[in-house]
């Protein structure tokens, strides 16, 4: 599974952004047409990001784009938009129900028809940000074989919840999060934490992406650059997890050539969880 | 008396020139009046010192850059030797910056028809691009200034610089009283060199004034002026470490370079300029260093504010200051533990019988462009105008175990990496690395280097691959157009002529 | 494309592009460039500006652009949304873009 940590922000119609984000190496890059766009704006940063996702400079980066919702006048143009210049992902904000995610796969389908992409290669990230959302995330999660994440946006879900960020622990975002999350594994596709809003806050900014990668999340939806290496360094792998790691795997080699179904290191059996999760835990380190 | 000296001179002819002792004071008659002998030098005005320093048309003014953006000394005596007629002046600064634009009318007037400096900004760099001047102004590196004062070759007549405070004898400092600029390395040079020295003073307090960095055997004439300088300009705080992700990024790939650089041990020693992404690289070095335990023996410059917290903290043991950049560092220097001021000529002349930049192991510096040869512009901007300042770049980059440029690779349109840059001050073979946001070149002088920062995991690519992502994104650039003339020549810190600037074409 | 109004798009911020279209008065496209690197892109800006009129089939329309040091795309992009507002066009030809 491609790492997907940092999932960076760029508001489709801010021209020096778009021009330069590429530099800063997130896993992935969001083109934001939705909140980040005000209505007037809407047809040209649509241009905008065409222009980038077609850019040279963005070849070697996922590309995603947040587009409007489907039933507003733009959500449509964005999807023909972002499908026709051959973004990775589309993020659908809203999501309430599988249905949503159901409608959109059809639209894809069309779009890629059309203009000659190949069906099912445009991937798509649930936004859940209601209660509605949360409750069906089990559903939503598996409505699509497009899907590959889905993404809690915490500050339009706690105003649903009527609710308000407390700091600490965070509790008022904790089923939600749990929520998302097993809906995520059970349909084995990622899932990325809230945004995080003050980033001058880089602290406090930690303290959220430790609760968040604890509980399991793959990553988090960032809104300046200058959280993505705080966050790339807190995902990577300590000294003594990368050795750990590394045993694992040679372990698990040996096994093969000498033919042994499992093995066992230091006390523990190293079945294929195992062997997987130190992968993913080596690849995290080299990506650091 | 006469018939002893008559004497000598018959038995040792060659030394019939010797004059016979004619009265304790007959050689400085000031020691026979009271008020002479203590108070001689002060002037009651600028235009009295001016006077008095002997200064006629066609002569060599001289001043110093320590005052920042908030110099009011240059602007006063050049406008009061225009009032006062003067003529076919010799302009010889360590720098000017924007707030000297108003000399472009002595230019025109033709009060200073040529100009000595290390950088020129603003509109006096716009002017001159565009032919005010009847010579070439002459671009010298702060190094190569010395050089150039002891070959002969600028003669200082008069020196005019502007001090913070000094008594009546001269005993001057720029890190004492109300209108403090920290160290005065680039002044302490014209104070030996020059013929005649006038202090400008923001105050004058009791003799004996000390700590003093121009001693009062070195000053001619002092005057005491209400406005030397802007104190909100000159006392800025330290520049806060940027804010933008782009040049935090390159400041960070910078440190990086440095600690695997093979030169990050402890006792190393280090400079850094004053652009925002070298100012973020010190801190971020300085991080490393607080996490290694690895400490500097040494830093030099060119000292900020970030340089005088990493040393205030113990990881920098001794900070040799020429200039001091804002307030923060002219505290520290005031406060004199282990911060040392130093003259130009200590700093980086390569001619003086020891320059501190040859004891330096790593500097980041900036550039304006780099080109697939790794020489630098750091003087024409990128539409051929003067703009910009050779300062001390060349002089630490050939000394240097290792130089270190940073510049994003495009700045708005326009390529930072170029097939031959516009003007050369720093030739490729003294640059080692250059970082970019994206990516990072290593000159083919050091293969080893590259190969320890590639196994380091940095984005190590080679110059024609950054030049190439650089036109990837802008587009080829149309070469600049210049007539024939030239109007500046920038010349080596040895003194040779490296580049010329020729006069911009504004025709269509 | 036919112009039958004025419009604007894009902004002076830096990197960015503002782009003014509205009716030609004589027929013909006529492109006026401000930049602060008209000389050594500004051929190039022109040459941008004019080959994202043609693929639009604007044949006639007074273009004014002041550039704060914009990459093509960006020039691309801000040209066509100009003058699509500037056309009151609803429907896009991707195949143009």
């Amino acid at each position: 599974m491609k790492l997907r940590r940092s999932m960076l922000f760029v508001p489709g119609d801010a021209a020096g952004m778009v021009s330069t984000s590429f530099v800063f190496k997130p896993d992935t890059i969001m083109f934001d047409l939705e909140d980040a766009v005000s209505p007037r704006e809407k047809d040209s940063a649509r241009l905008l990001v065409y222009q980038a996702l077609r850019h040279p400079a963005y070849r070697d980066i996922e590309t995603a784009v947040r587009i409007n919702e489907l039933d507003t006048e733009y959500g449509p143009k964005d999807l023909e938009m972002a499908v026709r210049g051959g973004a990775d992902l589309i993020r659908l904000p809203k999501t309430e129900t599988a249905a949503d995610i159901e409608l959109l796969d059809r639209h894809i389908t069309r779009i890629e028809q059309a203009c000659g992409r190949p069906i099912g290669q445009t991937r798509v990230i649930a936004a859940i940000e209601s209660a509605s959302g949360v409750v069906n995330a089990v559903s939503i999660t598996r409505a699509s074989p497009r899907m590959i994440a889905v993404a809690l946006a915490g500050f339009d879900y706690l105003v649903d919840m009527q609710s308000e960020r407390s700091g600490g622990s965070e509790p008022e975002l904790f089923y939600a999060r749990a929520a998302v999350l097993h809906a995520a594994r059970a349909a084995g596709i990622g899932a990325y934490d809230v945004a995080y809003g003050d980033v001058n806050d880089i602290g406090g900014f930690l303290r959220e992406v430790m609760i968040a990668k604890n509980l399991g999340f793959n990553g988090k939806s960032l809104i300046h650059p200058r959280q993505i290496q705080p966050l790339h360094k807190a995902y990577a792998p300590t000294r003594q997890e990368l050795a750990y790691a590394r045993r694992v795997i040679e372990a698990a080699e040996k096994a093969k050539r000498e033919g042994l179904g499992v093995t066992s290191l230091d006390g523990k059996m190293i079945d294929p969880p195992v062997i997987a999760h130190a992968e993913l835990v080596i690849r995290r380190a080299e990506a650091a | 008396m006469t018939e002893l000296v008559e004497e000598l001179a018959r038995q040792v002819p060659d030394l019939r020139k010797l004059q016979a002792f004619a009265g304790a004071a007959a050689h400085t008659p000031y020691l026979a009046d009271p008020q002479a002998k203590l108070h001689r030098k002060l002037c009651v005005s600028l235009e009295d010192a001016i006077r008095r320093s002997g200064l006629r048309d066609g002569m060599t003014i001289s001043f110093h850059h320590a005052f920042r953006e908030g110099d009011k000394v240059i602007n006063q005596v050049v406008n009061k030797l225009a009032e006062m007629g003067f003529k076919d002046l010799t302009l010889a600064t360590s720098s000017l910056l924007n707030c000297h634009d108003p000399l472009v009318e002595h230019f025109k007037s033709g009060v200073i028809t040529q100009v000595y400096t290390s950088g020129l900004r603003g509109k006096i760099g716009e002017a001159i691009s565009r032919g005010v001047l009847p010579r070439p102004v002459q671009i010298h590196s702060h190094g190569g200034r010395v050089n150039l004062l002891q070959s002969g070759e600028l003669k200082i007549d008069v020196a005019f610089l502007g001090v913070s405070c000094c008594d009546e004898f001269g005993n001057a400092s720029g890190s004492q009283g109300k209108l403090i600029c920290g160290a005065l390395g680039y002044a302490k040079v014209d104070a030996q060199y020059a013929r005649s020295v006038v202090l400008l003073t923001a105050e004058l307090v009791p003799f004996p004034n000390h700590p003093a960095s121009i001693s009062q055997d070195q000053v001619d004439l002092i005057v005491h002026l209400d406005d030397v300088g802007d104190p909100t300009l000159i006392s800025k705080g330290a520049a806060r470490t940027t804010k933008n992700p782009r040049e935090l990024l390159i400041a960070s790939l910078a440190a990086d370079v440095v600690e695997h650089s093979g030169h990050f041990r402890d006792g190393f020693s280090m400079q850094t300029g004053s652009g925002a992404s070298s100012i973020a690289a010190t801190r971020f070095l300085g991080e490393k260093m607080a996490e290694t335990g690895i400490t500097a023996s040494f830093a030099l410059g060119g000292i900020t504010g970030g340089i005088a917290e990493l040393h205030a903290k113990g990881l920098i043991k001794t900070v040799i200051d020429v200039q001091s950049f804002d307030s923060d560092a002219a505290e520290s220097l005031r406060l004199g533990q282990a911060h040392i001021e130093i003259s130009a000529n200590e700093y980086a002349n390569p001619t003086s019988k020891g320059a501190y930049v040859d004891r330096i192991d790593v500097v980041i510096l900036a550039a304006l462009e780099i080109d697939l040869g790794f020489n630098v512009n750091v003087i024409t901007g990128s539409d051929g105008v003067l703009r910009g300042a050779s300062g001390g770049h060349c002089d630490v980059a050939a000394a240097a175990n290792l130089a270190i440029v940073v510049a994003p690779l495009v700045r708005g349109r326009l390529p930072t990496v170029v097939s031959k840059v516009t003007t050369v001050v720093t030739p490729g073979e003294s640059i080692g690395v250059l970082v970019t946001d994206q990516g990072i070149a290593v000159n083919s002088k050091h293969p080893e280097l590259a190969k320890r920062l590639l196994d380091a995991g940095l984005p190590v690519v080679g110059i024609e691959e950054l030049h190439r992502r650089a036109i990837a994104l802008t587009g080829e650039p149309e070469p600049l157009k210049f007539l024939d003339r030239i109007v500046g020549l920038i010349r080596y810190r040895d003194g040779t002529v490296i580049d010329v600037v020729r006069q911009v074409d504004e025709r269509e | 494309m036919e112009i039958v109004k004025n419009a604007i798009a894009g902004t002076l911020e830096s990197s960015d592009v503002l782009v003014k279209v509205s009716p030609s008065q004589d027929g013909t496209v006529t492109l006026h460039i401000q930049s602060e690197v008209i000389k050594q892109f500004g051929k190039q800006i022109r040459a941008t500006v004019m080959q994202t009129l043609e693929a639009l089939s604007v044949s006639a329309a007074t273009i004014v652009v002041s550039d704060k040091g914009a990459l093509d795309c960006v020039i691309r992009a801000r040209v066509q949304a100009a003058v699509l507002r500037a056309a009151d066009a609803q429907d896009l030809d991707w195949n143009v873009l």
